[in-house]
């Protein structure tokens, strides 16, 4: 995988959309959160929610697994309003991963990973070996790493293992809260490159929310700029370079500025 | 006598006590522990609980603790006299920190990582289970260790109704003066406090996640620590369980009461040494505080205990003071048989009414022989009256009021304290108990009664009808004491053991084979 993806230019709609947000409103106190929400996110694209912290793009994604559930409108996953689905069945189906990882501090880092295929009432020899297998994927060396704790490892690393830990019962659908966020600039920037490989090798569909731009170009297939509870728009990265919208030309400079004018 | 050859001496009984300790404070922290975390848990599930049930929980323990005792001797089940009081009032006391640090403990779970465990698709048990209890558990059991710290000190007032444990000899102590007991009830239950302290911190310890790097070890120190406590708990349990008993009744036994002095537990030493020799099994709870003692004997929890005619009269059935000792006999004889169906024995020979005190040299020096004389000193004068003199019907108003007296300052403490108080110059008046031993050894004075304010006083036994009729040997034990013991008799066994400190039952059994009984 390369540079941020050239030409996306047809998303051919070949199965129901994986999720889709149907005049999703959501209060909270009678403050609206979330304001008449409609997106559709394809099989196997990265869509990543691009916003200023408060805007709802956390709630967008807490949305998806039914930690809320829409005050109205409907979400659905794989056809299935969150509503109709088993709570648990259906989180079960979607890996998550929050910033700092949301690492369990008394499970070792074996323990953690492995920890949805254990829920799922996997046998402990496959449990073990999946583990293996994820540690790899994500980097860190299993015979050093698993029997460890959370609080003996790096930011980087810890972030590692959050994102082995959500992708530990192969599900079809990720969700990433700011996943890279509290990472030092170097670490984020070959994090993030590693999961871009992974997804697509992966072929996983997953939705990313993040505060940064940079990020957003790098990964997404389709960002998704919010503001305010609303989704402003809902470009590829070059169109997005390209828009005229306030809002995004207001990120872009930001960019300018962070980069000194070079990536233009 | 010295603390170390007071050890020597006792120690059997240091360590009864010390089990009798063990075993209340440690069911009482495992009923506390079975129905606090479960409460803890539901708190931290149904918000609108947690203010009210925490309320609660936080009036429980602002409860002073010899008042909840007092509430809880009438109720019916969880009530009366001995270690059920005790142990329903230590749970009361034990449930707060531990409701408290459960709902702390998992409310103060990372919000990311208990968002994490939902997400995962673990289901409310399993969070509960896997993520929140065992991150709360250093929390849980701090507030477990802070419960046991105070069950400790709380236990030794549960020696007031009767519970045993480290504040029999704290109270004992304190009502003869004998720094010996007070020091081994108190240093006891200190180091027991503080072996709690150090043990359930190092269970404490084992939770914190600091400690996981050395997992090998602290598994097993953990594993130690536990089994530890429940060994010690569990012997203690198994040991206690030889000494304690179900109803009386049911097992034949007389079960014999006394209130929480010198004397009254001598009364009732001599009963239970004059029943044992008839081989009657006996069961002793003595030195109950208050008016435990009759209101143990009215519900059946004992069988009797000795008693003064006087107190029967005025504070029992509220009857104004009266003077003549054989009216108010006759007068209490016959109320007890129809209210409470206890029949009054006849009496033992001796009175034990107030005795109004001053300092041997105060009298010498002013010459004072009868308390009328002493009247006109009174307002340069401090009093000292224990709680009991101070709200009883023949007590403190109408003693003051009778001979006109105006003191300087008037304090209210504990009977026993107020000896040596006088001795010592804090107070210059006391009214304390004409049989009382310390009277003699501290050089105090008796004034005499000239207006005959204070009504007789005669010693008695009261017994329960029914006990009567199921053990034969009492009513002979009763005729035979009948006169039995005079006032300086009395006064010369008090100080035997208040003096002397001499052990009560060896004191009892000298004089009953002295008598020949």
């Amino acid at each position: 995988m390369g540079r941020p993806r050239s030409a996306a230019p047809t998303i051919t709609p070949v199965k129901t959309p994986l999720v889709q947000f149907q005049n999703v409103n959501f209060a909270l106190s009678n403050a609206n959160i979330i304001s008449n929400l409609n997106l559709t996110v394809e099989q196997g694209e990265t869509l990543v929610l691009l916003g200023e912290s408060g805007c709802g793009k956390t709630t967008t994604l807490k949305l998806v697994n039914r930690l809320l559930t829409p005050t109205s409108g409907e979400v659905h996953v794989e056809g299935k309003s969150t509503t109709a689905w088993d709570p648990i069945a259906l989180r079960r189906r979607i890996g998550y991963v929050i910033q700092e990882g949301g690492l369990f501090p008394h499970f070792t880092i074996a323990r953690n990973v492995g920890l949805v295929p254990a829920l799922a009432g996997w046998e402990q020899p496959r449990i073990t070996e999946r583990v293996r297998e994820l540690l790899s994927l994500v980097g860190l060396d299993p015979e050093r790493f698993a029997e460890r704790y959370p609080r003996e490892l790096s930011g980087g690393q810890r972030q590692r293992v959050g994102v082995a830990r959500a992708l530990a019962a192969d599900p079809p659908l990720l969700l990433l809260d700011e996943p890279f966020g509290a990472l030092d600039p170097l670490t984020r920037a070959s994090l993030q490159r590693e999961f871009a490989d992974l997804t697509s090798r992966l072929g996983k569909t997953a939705i990313l929310v993040t505060h940064d731009v940079r990020e957003a170009l790098i990964l997404a297939r389709r960002i998704g700029l919010m503001h305010k509870g609303q989704l402003l728009l809902l470009e590829t990265p070059e169109r997005f370079l390209a828009s005229d919208n306030p809002q995004v030309r207001a990120y872009l400079d930001t960019l300018k500025i962070d980069d000194r004018g070079g990536k233009q | 006598m010295s603390f170390w050859h007071f050890l020597q001496l006792n120690w059997p009984e240091l360590l009864l006590l010390v089990r009798q300790h063990i075993v209340l404070v440690f069911i009482s922290i495992l009923v506390a522990v079975t129905i606090g975390v479960p409460v803890g848990i539901l708190l931290t599930r149904y918000r609108a609980l947690r203010g009210p049930v925490l309320g609660i929980a936080n009036v429980m323990q602002t409860i002073p603790s010899l008042a909840l005792f007092g509430f809880l001797i009438p109720l019916p089940f969880i009530g009366g006299i001995g270690s059920r009081s005790a142990l329903v009032a230590l749970v009361l006391y034990s449930l707060l920190p531990i409701i408290r640090n459960t709902v702390t403990g998992i409310l103060g779970v990372e919000p990311s990582v208990r968002e994490a465990a939902v997400a995962m698709g673990m289901t409310d048990g399993q969070v509960l289970r896997q993520v929140e209890l065992p991150l709360a558990m250093g929390v849980i059991v701090t507030g477990i260790r802070v419960a046991t710290v105070i069950a400790v000190g709380v236990t030794t007032i549960a020696a007031a109704v009767g519970a045993g444990g480290l504040g029999v000899y704290i109270f004992r102590g304190l009502r003869q003066y004998d720094n010996n007991l007070l020091l081994a009830g108190a240093v006891s239950a200190a180091v027991l406090a503080l072996a709690a302290d150090f043990f359930l911190g190092l269970i404490e310890r084992q939770f914190s996640f600091e400690a996981k790097r050395r997992a090998g070890l602290s598994k097993i120190a953990l594993v130690a620590g536990i089994v530890l406590v429940i060994v010690a708990g569990g012997f203690a349990l198994w040991r206690g369980g030889e000494s304690e008993s179900n109803s009386a009744a049911l097992q034949g036994r007389v079960s014999i009461g006394s209130k929480d002095f010198t004397e009254s537990a001598l009364l009732a030493e001599i009963m239970a040494q004059l029943l044992e020799s008839r081989g009657v099994a006996v069961e002793r709870r003595f030195e109950l505080g208050g008016n435990l003692p009759h209101e143990a004997l009215v519900n059946g929890t004992l069988d009797l205990y000795p008693e003064y005619t006087g107190t029967s009269y005025t504070a029992i059935l509220h009857h104004a003071p009266m003077g003549d000792p054989r009216a108010v006999y006759e007068q209490v004889k016959q109320e007890y048989a129809s209210q409470f169906k206890v029949e009054v024995s006849p009496p033992l020979g001796f009175e034990n009414t107030f005795a109004i005190l001053v300092r041997g040299a105060d009298a010498r020096k002013l010459n004072l022989k009868t308390i009328s004389d002493a009247a006109p000193n009174t307002s340069q004068w401090r009093a000292g009256f224990g709680q009991d003199f101070m709200s009883r019907a023949d007590g403190y108003p109408g003693f003051s009021k009778t001979y006109g007296l105006k003191f300087a300052a008037v304090r209210e403490m504990d009977l026993s304290l107020t000896y040596i108080a006088l001795s010592s110059r804090q107070v210059d008046l006391i009214a304390g108990n004409s049989t009382e031993g310390r009277i003699a050894t501290l050089d105090l004075f008796q004034l005499a009664d000239d207006r005959h304010y204070f009504p007789p006083y005669e010693a008695v036994y009261l017994v329960r009808q029914d006990s009567l009729a199921r053990v034969p040997a009492l009513r002979e034990v009763l005729s035979k004491l009948a006169g039995a013991i005079s006032t300086d008799e009395m006064r010369r066994l008090n100080y035997e053991i208040d003096g002397k400190k001499r052990d009560s039952k060896e004191v009892v059994k000298e004089w009953l084979r002295s008598r020949g009984l």
